[in-house]
């Protein structure tokens, strides 16, 4: 009696054990293809990451950037930096103080009132 | 097991009897027990040492069944990896000093042909002379009714031609993926770039070579499988570059030479801001090298660094700053300037005659020819050629272009007493602008070596000191008042104290004789400011000539000079110098006491 309940249970256990490993394996399997499919897709935008690189040097070599700015020179009026752009702390004026509201007894509402 | 006694009675009671001794009895027994003992221990090791023999075989196969399956299996890239640093077959990028893109690949496509898939080849090779016009349809036609079986048609084409080829729908005409070289700013820093091309080709891959410049000085690096990830970085701004070929580009059509050069370097640790050559090309596109005529002429000389010119008086502020270090003048001392100095068959002159006797600082002011001279003579040959040694004006440059190592100085064979006066003011000794910035910013940096450099890789450690802080700052001063009140008047840029000296050397004759009366390279080197020096400007120009006025001039004083201040102009603000009010130089008023 005992003999037969333990052939059964291990019998039992041997089949369960075969099919965890048949899920698994096909588990691995499908995780692999996906971490193929995964790094196909990362070399592909690699690769489009270059060209838009690529294309954003093109687009903004000195030679095209210079010829805009003549081009748009009356839009815009950018001219090359010169040394007379720059400039020192106590070349800028103090803020002019900022004007206060007279202080009186009853509330003051500054600004406009919409409906 | 039945053990057998030792002494058994009966034997021994027989043995009694015949009057024998019982004790041999015993010891017979004990040896036959002793042996069965043996016995059995030594073949308990035997069966141990099987075993374990077993057991090393079977380890043994192991190793070797997994040796011979991985040596005969094709190899797989690991599947199940997450890729930790990234292993990429592209050649690394190259980058300006703030990370902007000079050199990079794009996947393009290249077109062949196999001519047995081909189903009509007449209707092929006529589309394909419409896409591609410079192709000739006979030859074509021949290619692909010949008994060839593969031609390379195009190496790289673009994504608009791909398709327009792969809409002729001939199954002979096939695509291979190509790596190809961009230099996205054209012709902007080609002579440092050099070039690329493809070496060894298949039909799925070809390597990309570099061909000159810093893509074939560092193409072990650029194409290090493991470093392709990391981007070459260059100590040149692209800005800058951009500003100094522009500038160098008006000049030269300005001042009607025919070639033009500059350098822009750190004075400090001789990082190169910026290298131009002109006329130039576009490393996209490079031209075939010149297989005749002179190979200076090709736009693809890199005058900066492979063109050794004598550069003129641009010199004579090493004889003097040597001399002041060696103790021998200092800047107020008087020096003979009358002349012609005549030292046998030859006769050294001035541009004008300045009189019976100059001061040191007013020889380098005036450009006097004489008073330098008579300064080298009293320095003498070796020392005078040692001290230019120090400087590296004798040996190839070392900075880090595939072209510098090839390219020695000229120096006269015999360094007689001659040389040493016409080397003093520039004649007699030629080398690359390159090499005279690089000896401007040692001597006027404080007086520290610096080592030409391309690209950016840590901090740059301080060079060994060749002369004084006090020389180096006596030179700059020097140098300022040549701006100020001397030769290179046009070369004065408000708020940057640009202090430098004006070089004009005639050409020499290419087939020997003498030298050409209305040729000339002019040359001004300058440092800027002068009273804390930050850049070390060269600008070169050849054969310029300015005819603004009644008579063509060609000195550098009116050529390179306002070149070289405009350059500054421009530049210095984008090297981020603020314009700064110099400091005044002490006044003539010393301390006395009676």
């Amino acid at each position: 009696m005992m003999r037969t309940m333990l052939f059964i249970v291990s019998t039992l256990a041997v089949i369960g054990l075969g099919y965890w490993a048949y899920v698994e394996n096909y588990k691995t399997q499908a995780s692999l293809n996906e971490v193929e499919k995964l790094q196909r897709d990362i070399g592909r935008m690699r690769e489009e990451l270059a060209v838009l690189r690529a294309e954003w040097a093109y687009l903004n070599r000195p030679d095209r950037l210079r010829d805009l700015a003549d081009l748009n020179f009356d839009r815009l009026g950018l001219l090359p930096l010169s040394p007379e752009q720059f400039g020192r702390v106590d070349q800028i004026a103090y803020p002019p103080e900022e004007t206060m509201l007279p202080v009186s007894d009853v509330i003051d509402v500054a600004g406009e009132i919409r409906p | 097991m039945t053990r057998v006694p030792l002494r058994p009675l009966a034997r021994v009671l027989a043995a009694r009897a015949q009057g024998e001794n019982p004790d041999r009895i015993e010891r017979e027994n004990l040896r036959k027990r002793h042996e069965v003992l043996r016995d059995k221990a030594r073949l308990r090791a035997e069966g141990r040492l099987v075993v374990l023999a077993g057991l090393f075989f079977c380890a043994f196969l192991v190793v070797g069944l997994k040796m011979g399956a991985i040596a005969s299996s094709e190899p797989s890239e690991p599947r199940g990896h997450a890729p930790g640093a990234q292993i990429a077959a592209a050649r690394a990028d190259i980058v300006d000093r703030r990370g902007r893109i000079l050199a990079t690949n794009l996947v393009t496509h290249s077109l062949y042909a196999q001519p047995p898939m081909m189903v009509d080849p007449e209707r092929a090779a006529r589309e394909l002379v419409k896409i591609f016009p410079d192709l000739e349809e006979e030859r074509l036609l021949g290619w692909f009714t010949g008994d060839r079986k593969f031609l390379w048609i195009r190496k790289k084409i673009s994504p608009e031609q791909k398709q327009a080829v792969f809409d002729i729908g001939e199954p002979g005409l096939l695509f291979g993926p190509r790596e190809m070289r961009l230099y996205p700013n054209g012709p902007i820093a080609a002579h440092i770039m050099g070039g690329a091309s493809f070496g060894r080709e298949g039909v799925n891959a070809a390597e990309v070579i570099g061909v000159a410049g810093i893509e074939k000085a560092f193409d072990d690096r650029l194409r290090d499988p493991g470093r392709a990830g990391e981007p070459l970085r260059l100590t040149i701004d692209l800005t800058v570059q951009a500003a100094v070929e522009r500038v160098l580009h008006g000049g030269m059509v300005m001042m009607n030479a025919k070639g033009a050069t500059a350098v822009l370097m750190d004075a400090h640790t001789g990082e190169i801001a910026a290298m131009a050559s002109l006329p130039d090309f576009d490393p996209n596109d490079r031209p075939r090298p010149l297989t005749e005529g002179d190979a200076s002429d090709s736009p693809l000389f890199n005058r900066a660094v492979q063109g050794l010119y004598e550069l003129g008086s641009t010199f004579k502020i090493f004889a003097v700053a040597q001399a002041m270090e060696l103790g021998l003048v200092n800047p107020e001392t008087m020096v003979n300037t009358r002349g012609p100095l005549t030292w046998g068959k030859f006769k050294i002159r001035d541009f004008h005659d300045y009189g019976a006797e100059l001061s040191v600082t007013d020889v380098i002011v005036k450009s006097s020819n004489i008073g330098t001279a008579r300064i080298a003579m009293d320095i003498g040959a070796n020392r005078q050629r040692a001290f230019l040694d120090r400087l590296g004006l004798l040996a190839p440059s070392p900075v880090e272009l595939v072209e510098a190592p090839g390219v020695v100085p000229l120096t006269p064979p015999n360094w007689s007493e001659i040389s040493t006066m016409t080397i003093s003011y520039g004649h007699g000794l030629s080398a690359s602008p390159l090499h005279l910035a690089t000896a401007y910013a040692t001597l006027l940096n404080g007086g520290r070596r610096v080592t030409p450099t391309l690209v950016r890789d840590g901090p740059v450690a301080r060079g060994p000191r060749i002369l004084s802080e006090e020389t180096s700052r006596v030179a700059r001063d020097m140098l300022r008042q040549v701006v100020t009140r001397g030769t290179a008047s046009f070369g004065e840029v408000p708020g940057y104290a640009v202090g430098g000296k004006t070089g004009t050397a005639d050409k020499p004759k290419t087939r020997g004789g003498g030298y050409y009366d209305d040729k000339v390279i002019a040359t001004f080197a300058s440092v800027f400011p002068a009273h804390d020096p930050r850049y070390v400007l060269v600008v070169s120009l050849d054969e310029p000539v300015e005819t603004s006025g009644s008579k063509p001039r060609r000195t550098a004083g009116w050529t390179a000079v306002p070149v070289a201040a405009e350059m500054i102009r421009r530049v210095a603000p984008l090297l981020g110098l603020k314009p700064e009010i110099e400091p005044l130089t002490p006044t003539g008023v010393t301390l006395t006491s009676n």
